[in-house]
């Protein structure tokens, strides 16, 4: 029985140290592949190095001079280049710039003509109001306005037309008196710099007073009182508008005033033949 | 390229005749005006448009009701849309823009701006 104990530990113990046999063996593989692995990187960092740290390889005179005088040549031919490319971008700062006076030129030279078209596109009195009144809201951007017309006899400036205004509710200027008097006085615009808050002091200070003239007679006057929303201040085309309307608007107003008494005249003339010829 | 085909709808004739002049500056634009929303519709029910350009306030038939009535028709209902007013109130662009239209320029109008807009919309 002793014996047969005796004989298991050792059996065991033969067990244990073929384990750990095992284990030495495992161990040397390991620290081999580690030396081999080390040996390896070694390599690897030595080739690196060698790669990063290899001399350039040296040129013989000749072509070393041919290769400075090529960068050189590239060199003046890229500060060239370089000069040339701020110059075509000045250029095309300018042109831009040209571009967008152009462009307020062509839109202005529209608004003008279109004005101007449509102000000698009829000899109907009414006509002719109703179309100076688009023109002062749809070009320049007005809401309120009026216009009133000289009735030389009586030496007042009557109201004829008007927006965002009572017309009726409007009273007659006499020539001289106060602001849009004195602007119809003089023939002379009137720009308020400074205009007032209330819209009861701006009827008798406008922001703006365009006499309209024919030559040096005055036919009547446009009062702007407010301007749309959107529409901060005047801007140049409006003043060009405001020089368009002093001179067309009045010939328009003339024209059409002309040829409306002369179409009255006429049936008038032709209704008098007929009462005599019958 | 075929030829596009712009109405004006505007009660001014002063007005269409300057957005006339500018959309002409766009190359093959055949242009047709209508005197309001009405007349703008009946328009639009004999030709093949490409874009509308509005006024709000027209007698007969306003702006804001012509949108409303291309909108919801299925024929026009992707046509787009520009609204050309006097009214610069933030309110009124909304309500136009609610209703469907594609864009909303207060007077007095910009050539260079108006045909940016129409260009961007039709992406030419």
């Amino acid at each position: 029985m002793k014996d047969d104990k005796i004989s298991s530990l050792f059996d065991k113990g033969e067990e244990f140290l073929e384990i750990f046999r095992k284990g030495q063996e495992f161990t040397r593989d390991l620290l081999k592949d580690n030396e081999q692995l080390r040996f390896r990187v070694v390599k690897l960092e030595e080739a690196l190095k060698s790669r990063y740290d290899a001399p350039v390889p040296k040129l013989g005179g000749d072509k070393y001079e041919e290769l400075a005088r090529k960068v050189a040549l590239y060199e003046l031919k890229l500060s060239e280049l370089e000069e040339k490319l701020n110059e075509v971008e000045e250029e095309n700062v300018g042109f831009a710039q040209r571009y967008i006076d152009v462009e307020e030129q062509n839109n202005n030279l529209a608004n003008l003509y279109v004005a101007s078209f449509q102000l000698h596109s009829t000899l109907n009195y009414e006509e002719v109001l109703q179309i100076i009144l688009e023109i002062i809201i749809n070009l320049v951007g007005a809401e309120e306005f009026a216009i009133f017309l000289l009735d030389e006899k009586r030496e007042l400036l009557v109201p004829a037309a008007a927006e965002g205004q009572d017309l009726e509710g409007m009273s007659p200027i006499t020539m001289g008196e106060g602001v849009i008097g004195a602007a119809a006085q003089s023939q002379e615009s009137y720009l308020n710099k400074n205009p007032p808050s209330t819209p009861a002091e701006l009827l008798e200070n406008p922001l703006v007073c365009i006499p309209l003239m024919i030559k040096d007679e005055l036919i009547g006057i446009i009062n702007i009182y407010k301007l749309l929303q959107q529409k901060e201040e005047f801007v140049p085309v409006d003043f060009e508008l405001f020089t368009l309307l002093a001179g067309h608007a009045a010939t328009a107003i003339f024209s059409s005033r002309l040829y409306s008494e002369s179409r009255r005249k006429l049936t008038t003339y032709k209704g008098f033949l007929n009462l005599l010829s019958q | 390229m075929a030829a596009l085909k712009f109405l004006i709808i505007e009660d001014s004739p002063t007005m269409r005749q300057l957005i006339r002049f500018s959309m002409k500056r766009i190359p093959r634009v055949e242009v047709i005006e209508a005197n309001d929303g009405l007349d703008g519709l009946k328009k639009l029910s004999s030709n093949q448009v490409d874009l509308i350009l509005t006024d709000i306030n027209m007698p007969i038939m306003d702006g804001l009701k012509l949108v409303t009535m291309v909108r919801g028709n299925d024929s026009y209902k992707d046509i787009p849309i520009i609204i050309i007013t006097t009214e610069g109130a933030k309110e009124d662009r909304d309500k136009a823009m609610a209703l469907g239209a594609n864009a909303y320029i207060t007077k007095p109008i910009q050539s260079a701006g108006l045909l940016a807009t129409v260009k961007k919309l039709l992406d030419i």
